[in-house]
């Protein structure tokens, strides 16, 4: 009867596991499938050209620009806010002390906030500074949405730099601040991954984008231009009533799907030799 | 490094005061019971009930729930107690997979698949008609993506639990099921609740993914497969039109206040108890 128990629960267990990695399997699948036929050099080379909406010539370049232009610029001015804030929790406060603690569940929090909440936000704010959609009020937005996840991937390396070598460093006289240096430089892999992870939650985020970076045909030549991004153009293009149109939004579905199939291994193989390499 | 510090932290207050703030006119206007317990929406009478899309967002997350919740249990039991090495090596990019595809990947995925599946097989056996674009499609894609977030939760939360506790159990002759069930589960029963609003709050803030699948309808829905309107999607359809009426802007501001706060509160009580969990068992 135990054993039976077991048996069934086990059988289960399997069960569940097997279909969540069906249903992956199913996705990736069907968007591959669907995003095949219709992918080809126009796509990625050119943008929109007159009446690419009711299917004549023409690509998504200018979404593919403009998330590419987004994404950098946020992740330098998320990775600016993010890394000293990740440094100072760990190695200027002691890690496990009450204000890191603090300050560790102040970004746990802002990491659950949802992306429509900062485009909102961020809507906000460019209302205030008197802003249109612009890339600049994409960029605002999409780092505020990334500077947790920074700070949350950083955070969990800088807590595996070893103790002793910290107290190695000052005990040779060398300053706090010259220590966090090492330090820094111990956790750079960590730091990639955490760049790479926000570059796959930053370049997939409609919700934000959608409120503040606005849409545009051409590629941004300012940052007070609009952008359009690669998700906003899945998402227009997969509403138009249009076949050909439909066509290209699965394309483009598939072109993002492999920028982040290409962004999640590329993470995996770095945390892979990193913990490989490790003391 | 202190200073950034702050104000990564005041960003958290701008944000709230920001809201607050913007939605304090339709917050005067009506009363807050009016805005949370109304349904009727009529933006150019500067009339604004949220009943309608609460009731939206709570439905799709209940179904989503009610689906990921199982399947994620299980899964993460299977492995953290029982999977060999090489099956969690093959297991979990998976499952880090479905964490990074974008939202807008799984609303297309709706559409390809979910909606004409509900449309043309499910509810015809319970309804006269149903476009697909309905709340079970809404619950069906959000349990997907919320599936990879329980799971990487549980599974921390099971690896917290100390291994002695299990051995005893397995030492006084308790089967690896019952050990389970009787230790390892009761002694995570916090954390597995902590992982599962943690997966709520997710649920109730996902944006694009439910918009493309649920249909978008103000009216109340009457069954699963009806369309729905959840508050996320009321936001992102709306905010162009929004600065043409009068108020119009401050009750979006306010559908977002809304958002905003009731995740905070689940977000903070779902991680005190995992930092309380993590930190016990810490040495």
């Amino acid at each position: 009867m135990r054993k039976l128990e077991e048996q069934i629960m086990k059988a289960l267990m399997l069960l569940a596991s097997a279909i969540i990695m069906l249903i992956l399997g199913f996705i990736l699948w069907k968007i591959i499938s669907k995003g095949l036929p219709s992918l080809n050099w126009d796509m990625v080379t050119k943008t929109p050209s007159g009446g690419f909406y009711l299917g004549k010539e023409g690509g998504i370049l200018n979404a593919i620009m403009g998330s590419l232009m987004l994404i950098t610029c946020s992740v330098v001015i998320s990775i600016l806010l993010s890394l000293p804030v990740a440094l100072y929790i760990n190695f200027i406060l002691h890690r496990k002390s009450r204000a890191s603690g603090i300050i560790r569940f102040a970004f746990d929090i802002m990491f659950g906030i949802p992306s429509i909440v900062y485009g909102a936000f961020g809507f906000m704010v460019m209302m205030y500074l008197g802003l249109q959609a612009s890339l600049l009020g994409g960029i605002i937005a999409v780092s505020l949405l990334i500077m947790p996840i920074m700070v949350r991937s950083i955070d969990e390396v800088a807590g595996q730099v070893p103790r002793e070598l910290l107290e190695a460093t000052l005990s040779l006289g060398a300053t706090r601040y010259e220590m966090v240096k090492i330090a820094a430089r111990q956790i750079t892999p960590g730091i990639t991954t955490a760049i790479l992870l926000s570059v796959g939650r930053g370049i997939g985020d409609a919700a934000t984008v959608m409120l503040t970076a606005g849409f545009t045909d051409s590629i941004p030549t300012s940052l007070l231009q609009p952008a359009a991004t690669l998700p906003l153009a899945i998402f227009f293009q997969l509403s138009s009533p249009v076949e050909e149109v439909q066509n290209r939004a699965y394309s483009s579905a598939l072109i993002l799907t492999i920028i982040i199939l290409i962004l999640s291994f590329t993470t995996r193989y770095i945390s892979r030799k990193m913990s490989g390499s490790k003391i | 490094m202190l200073g950034i510090t702050v104000f990564g932290l005041l960003v958290l207050l701008v944000i709230s005061v920001g809201l607050l703030y913007k939605s304090m006119p339709v917050i005067k206007e009506q009363s807050l019971y009016d805005l949370l317990f109304t349904s009727s929406w009529k933006p150019s009478k500067d009339h604004f009930g949220f009943l309608t899309f609460i009731l939206s967002t709570l439905r799709v997350t209940f179904i989503a729930i009610l689906i990921a919740v199982p399947l994620s249990l299980l899964s993460a039991i299977y492995l953290s107690e029982y999977a060999s090495e090489r099956t969690k090596k093959m297991l979990s990019p998976g499952i880090d997979l479905l964490s990074g595809i974008p939202p807008v990947i799984y609303g297309v995925w709706g559409t390809l698949v979910v909606v004409p599946w509900i449309s043309d097989h499910l509810a015809p056996h319970f309804v006269d008609f149903s476009t697909g674009y309905s709340v079970l499609a809404g619950g069906i894609v959000l349990a997907i993506m919320i599936i990879p977030l329980i799971i990487s939760i549980i599974i921390e939360v099971f690896a917290a639990v100390p291994q002695e506790l299990r051995e005893v159990s397995l030492s006084v002759g308790a089967t690896k099921w019952q050990t389970i069930k009787r230790v390892l589960l009761l002694k995570s029963l916090p954390g597995v609740l902590a992982a599962v609003i943690l997966a709520i709050s997710r649920a109730f803030g996902e944006t694009i993914a439910v918009l493309m699948v649920c249909g978008n309808f103000t009216e109340i829905p009457k069954s699963v497969f009806d369309a729905c309107y959840p508050l996320p999607a009321l936001i992102a359809n709306n905010y162009g039109e929004m600065m043409s009426l009068p108020n119009y802007e401050s009750a979006l501001m306010f559908a977002a206040l809304l958002l905003f706060v009731i995740i905070i509160l689940f977000n903070a009580g779902s991680r005190l108890i995992l930092n309380h969990i993590t930190q016990r068992y810490q040495l």
